[in-house]
């Protein structure tokens, strides 16, 4: 190996761990708000690449009617919670908010996506679109799987997020079929770095990282949904007293966690082919990073996923067909690491 | 807090049903087993031997995650790496070496145990959903490993497995393996049964809601937690064995991460509660997954594996409105056994040496616990002598069961010394400490809901038991485990809860739940008691019973320190009092003293200004 290839072998894991980081981030985030190890994390990268294909070839894809489905869905569970409650003033105002925002909304986003869909506008437009309708399937989850448990136990929020991931891939299969895509990248440029040749995609996906990292600081230091969010993470119940929903807390974080893998995924689009069923080893290896750095902090989260990254990429280039057994063997280490600096303590 | 209180298996329903259910469950068990055997007998179509062989397989996984995730509260999603390993070890030994069989199940025994042993202690220190987590990595790990080393066959696999023979009878076709596999099904669920109902079962089950119970009652929960961890994969890995020889060959593709989570799909379906869930949930799980291949692929007019999006919605529907699991539905149509009162005629167990009357049993000096700023024990002095009772009073919140948890080791002392029987016991974990005689109740009761009353008191005495699980799974540990149900029902009579012992604890009311933590630190055999608010919702005259129990225990020369907000009781049973305020202590003295205190009275209704 010389320096060019260990040069090129760096780039490749950086970019790849850039994206580990992104969906670690994620998962860090929604088990900090909800206590709910998210493992269908990286069915949002599969479903945000692949929607993207699939307007790509002039097609509706099918997340939209999933979109509206699911709220349909969830206002009807809302209704009828509403309707069970004593009526209190300003009750129909909140249907029509409810309405709004969980039939109207995603109407309206279902009905541009059938106008836009055989209408092959820009790919940058159809990249937005793709995060507007995979976006709210984020608190749609939490609505729908998580929502009424939300008081159970780690361990069965964990068995739930197994069925979730089961659904969601199993509904990746049905929308998507079994073949895989590859987009065309969102920038189409090659620049050089010395002897490294960089495309527009590498850099776009460090810049997402970059700002998604400088974002996530001010909303979370300089917001108050920000605040309300680390106040949730850190006690429940005392957010809770304090007047912040625990359930818009998780909604949102599902939101953000929802949105950060859909842009995963149209990032990686260009790069890799995407199969329905791809998204879930990246969302492991996100979950790798992330538990890592102690499914508390973002920035061991992030360093971690980097360095899972670029050992993957030196794994694959030593032994390509160990690749992922190295990098799925990888996390006893960070276990036995992070068991010996980590006080053992009840879960009370 | 009260998510932490919900776990996965609820608290049973009513168990005040008929009595007298042995024999009905005994018919229906001799009907199964029955059944079992003659079916292969019957003209009935290969197709469904070979599904009751799957079934059977699956069974005996499922058994170990009941285990682990019902029982233990630990969760794996990695069991069909183990069934892989079981599979492979063999195969390979039969495949290349042409190794018997049965040494290629002893083989796949050993490399499975090193692995759980591996995985185990690195993630079970940690809280508990760091097992999880790195079980699926691990499933992943095994899963790419097995596809791509040559001489496992990458993902070809291995081919041409002898079939398992003993002596001349060879075990080739599927009604001969019939037998083999659901011998091993039904004798993997027995000695799981056997396992849960004996000491070691007891503190398996306690370790399903953190630590804190079962290391108060002396229980190693780190080496039971890996000790069960080990065990699943063990019965994983004979289930891979047979496997290997049913099918003949294999090739990594059943040993991936899907099929370890619906290992435990069919745990969560079949129920959690049980072993025979296991059965239950391996047998619904492979009907439910036929019906659906064939109808979601005509209803979507699709075909692929679409069952999927059907499993996880049960799934996520079962754990929201039925996670008892089927198993609990179809328990409660039979009439519930009592358990057999065969413990009359048994030995006593033995009892430690007992302090002399008025000997310092425990002493705290200079107690000092901090919580960041907040110090929430100042530099605290107090000693028990045998045959004294000693009352801890002060207004919330001034420190008073934080005390406690310093002098049973549960938390850590910021400063000071603990001495028990005069020996140093700061900084010992609390089943070292409970081990040298010091036991204790809870403020906030902690039990296990679903086990019986006498069976939840029977942990008290675990360390006065040493039978392992081993003997208990082969049943034998009758002899000791009558004497610990002996010494169980007497602390219990003793308390006055003689009529409740057949009841899940989950079901008495709070006051009575109070008492029967107090039998369960009798059971023990300590020299010096921790009771924390014991007569809290007791109603009038269970308090006078409760007071007649303290007297009496004083009378055998136990020493007890008492935490209780009812001052008639205090004021009554109490030889001195110590008065706790913010942390500090306050006075200390017989209780017309501490009546007649001015500073105990401020301290609770404040200065007049």
């Amino acid at each position: 190996m010389d320096l060019t290839i260990a040069g090129v072998l760096t780039l490749d894991g950086l970019t790849n761990g850039a994206i580990y980081a992104l969906l670690g981030i994620a998962t860090v985030l929604i088990f900090t708000v909800t206590r709910i190890l998210f493992i269908p994390q990286g069915e949002f990268v599969a479903f945000g690449a692949l929607t993207l294909a699939l307007f790509q070839t002039g097609q509706v894809p099918g997340t939209v009617w999933l979109l509206l489905v699911a709220s349909a869905a969830a206002f009807l569970l809302d209704l009828r919670i509403l309707l069970r409650t004593p009526a209190a003033p300003g009750r129909s105002r909140t249907v029509l908010r409810l309405a709004l925002g969980q039939l109207a909304l995603p109407a309206v986003i279902a009905a541009v996506s059938v106008w836009a869909a055989p209408r092959d506008l820009p790919i940058l437009l159809q990249g937005l679109l793709t995060l507007l309708i995979v976006t709210p399937l984020g608190p749609l989850t939490y609505r729908l799987a998580y929502q009424s448990i939300a008081e159970a136990s780690v361990l069965v929020l964990l068995i739930v997020s197994v069925g979730v991931h089961f659904v969601l891939l199993g509904l990746a299969l049905f929308f998507f079929g079994a073949e895989g895509f590859r987009n065309p990248p969102f920038v189409d440029a090659r620049y050089a770095l010395g002897p490294l040749s960089l495309s527009g995609q590498v850099v776009a996906i460090f810049i997402a990282f970059v700002l998604l990292m400088v974002l996530l600081k001010l909303f979370f230091g300089r917001t108050l949904y920000g605040k309300a969010l680390r106040a949730t993470a850190v006690n429940r119940l005392g957010a809770r007293l304090l007047a912040i929903s625990a359930d818009a807390a998780g909604k949102l974080a599902f939101a953000m966690a929802a949105f950060i893998g859909a842009l995963s995924g149209l990032l990686i689009g260009s790069t890799t082919t995407v199969f329905y069923d791809s998204g879930f080893l990246i969302g492991l290896k996100g979950f790798i990073a992330a538990v890592g750095g102690g499914l508390a902090s973002y920035p061991a989260t992030a360093v971690g996923a980097l360095l899972l990254g670029v050992a993957e990429s030196f794994g694959s280039f030593w032994a390509s067909s160990l690749k992922e057994a190295i990098v799925f063997t990888l996390i006893l280490p960070v276990l036995l690491w992070r068991s010996l600096y980590t006080p053992h303590h009840e879960e009370h | 807090m009260k998510h932490h209180s919900d776990t996965l298996r609820a608290a049973a329903p009513d168990m005040a049903r008929r009595p007298g259910g042995y024999p009905v469950r005994a018919a229906v068990f001799a009907l199964f087993v029955a059944a079992l055997l003659a079916l292969p007998l019957l003209p009935v179509p290969e197709f469904w031997i070979t599904q009751l062989n799957y079934i059977g397989l699956y069974a005996i996984v499922v058994v170990g995650v009941v285990l682990l995730t019902g029982m233990a509260g630990l969760t794996s999603f990695g069991q069909a790496a183990f069934v892989g390993l079981g599979a492979y070890a063999t195969g390979v030994l039969s495949v290349t070496y042409g190794v018997s069989p049965w040494l290629g199940l002893l083989a796949g025994l050993a490399v499975t145990a090193c692995a759980a042993l591996l995985i185990g202690p690195l993630t079970l220190r940690m809280s508990g959903h760091y097992l999880p987590v790195a079980t699926i990595a691990w499933g992943l790990a095994v899963f790419y490993l097995l596809s791509s080393i040559d001489w496992l066959g990458k993902y070809d696999g291995l081919m041409g497995i002898a079939p398992v023979s003993i002596g001349s009878l060879v075990f080739d076709t599927g009604r001969s393996q019939f037998y083999l596999i659901w011998a091993f099904a039904l004798a993997a669920m027995l000695v799981a049964g056997w396992l849960l109902d004996s000491r070691s079962g007891r503190a398996i089950r306690a370790l399903r809601d953190g630590t804190v119970l079962a290391e108060a009652m002396g229980v190693n929960t780190l080496r039971y937690k890996i000790g069960v961890f080990v065990l699943a994969a063990l019965f994983a890995s004979v289930s891979g064995w047979l496997f290997a020889h049913f099918q003949r060959s294999v090739n990594p593709s059943p040993f991936g991460l899907h099929m370890g989570i619906q290992y435990l799909f069919m745990a969560v379906l079949g129920g959690l509660g049980s072993v025979w869930g296991a059965l239950t949930g391996a047998a619904a799980v492979k009907l439910i997954e036929d019906q659906l291949q064939v109808l979601i692929p005509a209803l979507l007019g699709r075909t692929g594996s679409f069952e999927v999006i059907a499993f996880g919605i049960i799934l996520v529907l079962v754990l929201k409105y039925a996670r008892q699991g089927i198993w609990s539905f179809l328990d409660g149509l039979a009439p519930r056994a009592r358990r057999r009162r065969d413990w009359a005629e048994a030995a006593a167990l033995p009892v430690r040496p007992k302090p002399e009357r008025g000997a310092v049993v425990l002493e705290g000096k200079g107690l000092r616990r901090q919580f960041g700023g907040l110090v929430a024990v100042n530099d605290v002095d107090l000693a028990v002598r045998a045959g004294d009772i000693v009352g801890l009073i002060g207004p919330n919140g001034a420190g008073k069961s934080t005390t406690f948890h310093l002098l049973s080791g549960v938390l850590a002392l910021s400063a000071g010394e603990i001495l028990l029987h005069g020996r140093r016991v700061d900084g010992l974990p609390s089943r070292v400490i409970a081990s040298r005689g010091l036991a204790r109740t809870f403020q906030h009761v902690k039990m296990i809901p679903d086990m019986s009353v006498l069976e939840n008191v029977a942990l008290g005495a675990h360390l006065r038991g040493g039978t392992g699980p081993l003997r208990s799974m082969l049943r034998l540990d009758r002899p000791q485990e009558r004497s610990l149900l002996r010494e169980a029902e007497a602390q219990l009579a003793r308390v006055g809860l003689g009529e409740h012992l057949h009841e899940p604890a989950g079901n008495l009311a709070m006051g009575l739940q109070r008492l029967m933590e107090i039998a369960r630190a009798l059971c023990s055999d300590p020299a010096v008691l921790l009771l924390d608010e014991p007569a809290a919702g007791l109603r009038h005259f269970e308090k006078q019973a409760l007071a007649k129990v303290l007297r009496q225990l004083r009378e055998e020369g136990m020493g007890i320190l008492l935490v209780e907000h009812d001052m008639d009781l205090m004021m009554n049973v109490a030889d001195r009092i110590v008065v706790m305020e913010f942390g500090t202590r306050l006075m200390e003295g017989t209780p017309a003293e501490v009546r007649a205190s001015p500073a105990v009275r401020a301290a609770y209704l404040g200065t007049e200004h």
